[in-house]
């Protein structure tokens, strides 16, 4: 099989050196900067961080152009001369090597091949070890989750306390731009974002719950296949639809249309109420519940059902008194997955709940949530090291901890069940 | 309770439940509809203007064609139609009425043909948001003048261009050949769009062959041990990890790490992809669970080696649903949007990303950006947004579904 043999001495060639230009390409830019900031002048380190971080700016762009580096008027000539071979030498350098390399290690490969050598086999070591490489992005993403988060968690922690964070009552992020301002240091106190986003999810399972377990119930018990066939992917329509429409669609219909007939029985509701999100994300979750809740009642064993239904019992008796205990964890697992959905939904909040960090049961008032604040804290024009920009961060991993807890539990749950009854 | 009541008891009991399920599943499809035709409703005013045909009098005028004052030109135009108003004040507010982007349509059909340079010719002038409002839907002249767009003057000329039968309403394509503007009459979603569709061009090319090759060891080659079940469990548990925690990650490791440009297309496809690798994989490894044992069996006994039984004949028969689960996957990323605010895709942009690397923006960020926006007008376009993109996604959808229908391999 000679295409094994090319294939062979291919691998061997180009693998590890195209491993080492992603490495190169990567770190270009650090690499860059690192020479660059060697030859700043000092005149420019003292003006501050701004200006530095612009002078690098330039020069990075413009470091394959001798002539424009030496206009620029940063750097005296000797340094940028210095810099332009210096950046040079490293590129040609770690090029070359690359190249060497690869000429190498094909003659290595070229060299075990004979007659006898089996380059199938080794070929397919080789794939099965880059696939191998592949299936553990997944795994990596997860670290790079959590370490990130983590990261960035703790250089918050280290501006403000653990302690204020998690129980503090109040939340105003906004650091004073001028240090002596009064209130310059803003609050982090995170329980009106939590119970803010406890409520609204509290709100959006009394409309998904219900509807979502009914629906399911009614497809998988009483709807004749046909029917099923043509409402199932209906009903999944509602999961496709994108957040932001549901959010667009809350702010504009529901939360005034929520005021002005609040308005008519008396009350006063704030035109971001938790209600109108908490209703609109509630519409949004009906599939989650309902597709899964649908699965484990279909999975439930015909002879339970087939004993209820011979012993006299009605079809809904027999669902109540049969099908819906028997599949219970099954149903609690799909509750538990969207609700870990919707602690998770950001635009439908973003658009239609409030920035107000009220600490309040009240549906009717505005509340804000966990990714609210994130988005708010992030989008616009930020700077790294200020607590405002790592509180969202701090947010971000009670965030994934949450979900990753909710997320467990139902998978365990959902497992244990579908292993009952194989 | 003798037994006849009983039994009528039970019956009812039965409909009645019955009627809840039926119900629920009533009430959502309704709140789909709802949705969908409230989209649709508001939507309509933004596929017309309002605009007012002037003759513009560029015969026995001196032009240069490379240094030409279009600005100027449809100014002189427009006063044309009032010649009282003459002071500064005066001049501004009726100015206001018509839209800013004229003097670019004006340069767009000169540079179109060349020959209007020498003559008078009819030009179609659009009218700005507030003036094409008050045409659509009229004003309410009891409000006091300070708290209205318009005042007494303004609706007083806009009314008597009405008389004099000068406005003219046309079908607005504006929404679908512009990129974003300040001006509601003249934003459109091409350039959104645009930035969409090559966010979604990185995530295919990142996550496809990933999530293949990755499903395909964990199907094919891995063997049952605790790293391949620690693999797996990290792969189902990101499928449900929320999006937003992935515009984080994105954050701090895309932009703040590896210093990645703000608000490119490129950082937003790396970020979709990571999210939509596990729905992928999920997808492929069903479709190659789903190819029967028999064709895996018969290569085998043919001679063949593992990696060739699988490229040369499982793949194969699992591609149609290894395509349509990718697709599905796309179809989630091109609606998100959460990750991409926290990587700067939200950013203003009037331009058309020409590469990866320009700062763009994706169609439902451009959604949220109008949501936000307070002019009025801003509302039928947004709803025409939501309605491009719910149009788009049904697209890819049907792809999905005729590549199913037409390719699925039944055993």
């Amino acid at each position: 099989m000679p295409n094994y043999h090319g294939l062979y001495s291919l691998l061997w060639s180009q693998l590890i050196p195209l491993l080492l230009l992603l490495i190169f390409i990567v770190i270009d830019a650090s690499v860059k900067e690192l020479l660059i900031f060697e030859r700043l002048p000092e005149s420019i380190i003292l003006i501050g961080q701004d200006e530095i971080n612009y002078s690098v700016n330039v020069i990075r762009d413009n470091i394959r152009n001798l002539d424009v580096l030496i206009s620029l008027d940063i750097l005296s000539i000797e340094s940028a001369n210095g810099l332009y071979n210096q950046y040079f030498l490293y590129r040609t350098l770690f090029l070359s090597i690359i190249s060497l390399l690869s000429g190498a290690l094909g003659f290595f490969a070229i060299s075990r091949l004979n007659m006898r050598f089996d380059a199938r086999r080794n070929v397919e070591k080789i794939l099965r070890f880059i696939f191998f490489i592949f299936s553990t992005v997944a795994v990596l993403t997860t670290f790079g989750i959590i370490l990130s988060l983590i990261f960035e968690t703790l250089r918050f922690f280290s501006q403000v306390g653990f302690t204020e964070f998690m129980f503090g009552t109040h939340w105003s992020p906004q650091t004073a731009i001028r240090e002596d301002q009064v209130g310059s240091s803003g609050s982090f106190g995170a329980i009106p974002i939590f119970t803010g986003t406890l409520l609204i999810t509290f709100l959006a399972m009394i409309v998904a719950a219900p509807l979502g377990l009914y629906s399911a119930i009614y497809l998988s018990q009483y709807a004749k296949p046909s029917v099923r066939n043509y409402f199932k992917p209906m009903l999944e329509i509602l999961a496709g639809i994108p957040t932001v429409v549901y959010g667009f669609f809350a702010a504009l219909s529901v939360g005034p249309f929520i005021r002005s007939s609040g308005e008519t029985l008396g009350l006063t509701v704030s035109t971001e109420s938790a209600l109108a999100a908490g209703l609109v994300m509630g519409i949004m979750i009906i599939p989650y519940v309902s597709s899964l809740s649908d699965d484990v009642m279909s999975a439930v064993p015909e002879s339970l059902r087939d004993g209820s239904l011979a012993l006299g019992a009605t079809k809904s008796e027999t669902i109540k008194k049969v099908i819906f205990p028997a599949a219970l964890p099954g149903i609690v697992g799909a509750m538990l997955l969207a609700i870990s959905r919707a602690i998770g939904e950001t635009m439908i909040v973003v658009m239609a709940a409030g920035l107000a960090a009220n600490l309040t049961a009240n549906p009717l008032s505005a509340v804000t949530t966990v990714t609210v604040q994130i988005v708010t804290l992030l989008v616009g024009d930020q700077e790294f090291d200020s607590p405002k920009t790592l509180a969202a961060f701090a947010l971000g991993l009670v965030l994934f901890f949450i979900t990753l807890i909710l997320n467990v539990i139902a998978m365990i749950t959902v497992r244990r069940y579908r292993e009952r009854y194989e | 309770m003798n037994d006849k009541a009983l039994t009528l008891k039970r019956k009812f009991a039965e409909t009645r439940f019955k009627i809840y399920g039926l119900a629920s599943l009533f009430l959502a499809m309704v709140m789909l509809v709802v949705i969908i035709s409230s989209m649709t409703y508001r939507s309509i005013p933004a596929f017309t203007n309002y605009g007012i045909n002037l003759e513009i009098k560029l015969a026995n005028e001196f032009i240069d064609k490379d240094d030409l004052d279009y600005r100027g030109i449809i100014r002189e135009t427009i006063f044309s139609l009032d010649s009282e108003c003459d002071d500064r004040k005066c001049r501004r507010s009726f100015s206001k009425l018509f839209s800013s982007g004229a003097a670019y349509d004006l340069r767009d059909a000169l540079e179109e043909d060349e020959s209007l340079y020498e003559k008078n010719f009819n030009f179609y002038i659009l009218f700005s948001d507030d003036a094409d409002l008050f045409y659509k839907f009229g004003i309410d002249k009891n409000l006091p003048e300070n708290e209205r767009r318009l005042n007494d003057q303004e609706i007083l000329w806009l009314e008597g261009f009405q008389e004099k039968g000068l406005v003219e309403k046309k079908f607005s394509s504006n929404l679908f050949t512009n990129g974003d503007s300040r001006e509601p009459e003249i934003a459109g979603v091409l350039g959104a769009v645009i930035g969409s569709m090559y966010t979604i061009l990185i995530t295919l090319i990142i996550s496809f062959p990933t999530g293949v090759l990755a499903a395909i060891y964990l199907e094919s080659f891995a063997s049952k041990n605790r790293i391949t079940d620690f693999i797996e469990v990290n792969i189902n548990n990101l499928a449900a990890v929320p999006s937003i925690v992935f515009g984080l990650l994105g954050l701090a490791l895309f932009i703040n790490f590896f210093g990645m440009p703000r608000s490119a297309p490129l950082v937003g496809g790396c970020v979709l992809s990571l999210m939509t690798l596990p729905v992928i994989i999920i997808a492929t490894r069903a479709s190659l669970q789903s190819v029967p044992p028999s064709i895996r069996e018969a290569a085998l006994a043919m001679g063949a080696s593992e990696m060739q039984v699988v490229f040369q004949h499982i793949l194969p028969a699992a591609l149609p649903g290894i395509l349509t689960g990718t697709i599905i996957g796309l179809a989630r990323a091109f609606g998100e949007s959460a990750p991409l605010l926290l990587i700067g895709m939200v950013a203003f942009v009037v331009d058309i990303p020409q590469s990866v690397m320009d700062p763009a923006t994706a169609l439902p960020v451009q959604v949220y950006i109008w949501a936000d926006s307070p002019e009025r007008a801003f509302v039928a376009k947004t709803s025409a947004a939501t309605l491009v993109l719910i149009f788009l996604l049904i697209i890819i959808n049907l792809a999905a579904v005729i590549l199913r229908k037409k390719y699925e391999l039944k055993w």
